[in-house]
């Protein structure tokens, strides 16, 4: 299991996944958007998206849990 | 002349100009958003209206609101500061036609400079040196990969309608360039722009040198000498200076001259910059853009000139017939002071604790926050400018090094340690540093 978090504070710009779906290590699971500059989150493993914490439009802080990769 | 003023911006940039309003004896109207109320421009503006959520489409960009608060405080006048409005033709119309007054240039001349590839053809016409490149915009890769055959690689791939450095990309090879026409594309779509995309021949040693215009009330053009800004993160500028350590006068003087001509050729009114690229090595420039508005970096040129912009940009918006001295003397630093890690340039923003300016002679701080505050991740990292000023370019770093130490920002990241360690940089410091010198500090 791999908790993904968030490094800064941040908008939710686009969200790319959806619970139950399965990701590669390498994939874009979400773009954050934070003082104009798109930061994607990346998948670290290899899995299927357990929970996924965030919707379009959340402002996020940093350390933010925004998925669970099992 | 006018009696009031509303700033139609945020942070620094409001503050600052606000600053010139009241000393000018005019009324500041200041607007801001949810997330900025407890900013230093609201409390110091002479009267400040709330326009809506920290979502600058719901507030700083809402033309609607904009006009209502004009109207609701009485302002006779609009100021755009840089970003949101201040490129934007159909706001400027609306301020006119509302009965205020826009202070930039007229909205034809922000319409003519405003698309890249008019721009550099109107450049071209007008005898100014542009590089190699499209004259009609690319739509789609196969007419890239054409057009290449005649421009060479490298080649510098952007957007006709963008800015700030987004979408830009550089391609060395056919397969390079598929990546950069794509990322371009992207770009394109995402900020409202159509697909049109502009190559042009990039220069591996170039320096970004602009010169500081002003088209007068009585329809003369000057220029107030130039600033280099070849300190660039992700295609964004970090530090700017003037004069610039790497052109000669010979090359200085034909320069300015050029940039006269630009303002002439679209009928100037009001303070513009015309962006140059200048290879290094060969001590050619060829044109970049035009902006229609005041830069951010608009200090260096104040401290050398001892000219107030934005008093100038008023005083001619009011139709008054002023002649700014435009000679300089002495030397100018800026550095942008950015929520930002000093490592990897990447946004971090918080809650400032402590902020602490330094001062002393020959330093100048811009600044929108101060202790207290949160800097939000809604708008650009821009804390503060941190400007310097010495009789000559060494006296100029050794303030530099001493007001960076004595700046202190705890709370959000910052990218002071970068500037301090830029202030050490034999590069930087020797004068000879091109637009790749941040990324080598970084390889």
């Amino acid at each position: 299991m791999a908790e993904v978090h968030a490094e800064m504070v941040a908008n939710v710009w686009k969200v790319l996944v959806a619970e139950g779906d399965a990701v590669e290590d390498g994939d874009t699971l979400v773009i954050l958007e934070s003082m104009k500059m798109e930061i994607p989150v990346i998948a670290e493993d290899d899995g299927v998206i357990a929970k996924l914490l965030v919707a379009e439009g959340d402002v996020i802080q940093e350390g933010h849990l925004i998925a669970v990769i099992e | 002349m006018f009696e009031s003023v509303l700033v139609a911006n945020r942070g620094e940039i409001a503050r600052r100009v606000i600053r010139t309003v009241q000393r000018m004896g005019l009324r500041a109207v200041a607007v801001y958003s949810e997330a900025d109320a407890d900013l230093p421009f609201v409390r110091e503006a002479d009267d400040a209206i709330p326009l809506g959520p920290a979502n600058p489409a719901q507030s700083y960009l809402d033309a609607g609101t904009v006009l209502r608060a004009a109207r609701e405080s009485g302002a006779q006048a609009i100021h755009p500061g840089y970003g949101f409005f201040s490129e934007n033709a159909a706001f400027a119309r609306s301020v006119i036609d509302a009965g205020l007054v826009w202070i930039g240039p007229s909205p034809e001349a922000i319409e003519r400079m405003g698309d890249k590839i008019n721009a550099r053809n109107l450049m071209e016409e007008s005898g100014v040196p542009v590089a190699a490149g499209t004259r009609v915009p690319v739509t789609d890769l196969a007419q890239a990969v054409a057009a290449v055959t005649e421009i060479g690689y490298p080649v510098m791939v952007k957007t006709a309608g963008g800015g700030g450095g987004i979408g830009m990309g550089v391609a060395y090879d056919e397969a390079g360039l598929a990546k950069a026409f794509e990322q371009a594309s992207r770009a394109a779509a995402r900020f409202g722009g159509g697909p049109a995309i502009l190559l042009e021949h990039y220069i591996e040693r170039a320096r970004h040198v602009e010169v500081q215009i002003l088209g007068l009330a009585d329809g003369t053009v000057v220029a107030l000498g130039e600033r280099d800004c070849s300190v660039q993160r992700r295609h964004q500028k970090v530090v700017e200076e003037s004069p610039s350590p790497g052109i000669t006068a010979e090359l200085r003087e034909r320069m300015l001259a050029a940039a006269v001509r630009a303002g002439e050729a679209v009928g100037y009114l009001g303070a513009g910059t015309v962006e140059c690229l200048v290879d290094a090595d060969k001590q050619e420039f060829v044109f970049l853009e035009m902006n229609t508005r005041l830069q951010v970096e608009h200090p260096v040129t104040e401290l050398v000139t001892g000219v107030d912009l934005v008093e100038q940009q008023i005083r001619i918006a009011a139709g008054e017939r002023t002649a700014p001295p435009t000679a300089t003397s002495g030397h100018a630093i800026e550095f942008r002071v950015y929520a930002e890690d000093p490592r990897r340039f990447l946004p971090g923003p918080g809650k400032i604790g402590v902020w602490e300016e330094p001062s002393g002679e020959g330093v100048r701080v811009d600044s929108g926050y101060t202790a207290g505050n949160t800097v939000t991740p809604f708008y650009d990292p821009l804390m503060a400018k941190l400007c310097v000023f010495g009789a000559t370019r060494a006296e100029a770093l050794e303030r530099a090094r001493r007001a960076v130490a004595g700046f202190t920002v705890e709370g959000p990241k910052n990218n002071l340690p970068f500037c301090a360690e830029l202030l050490e940089n034999p590069e930087f410091v020797g004068g000879d540093y091109d637009t790749g010198l941040v990324s080598r500090m970084r390889a």
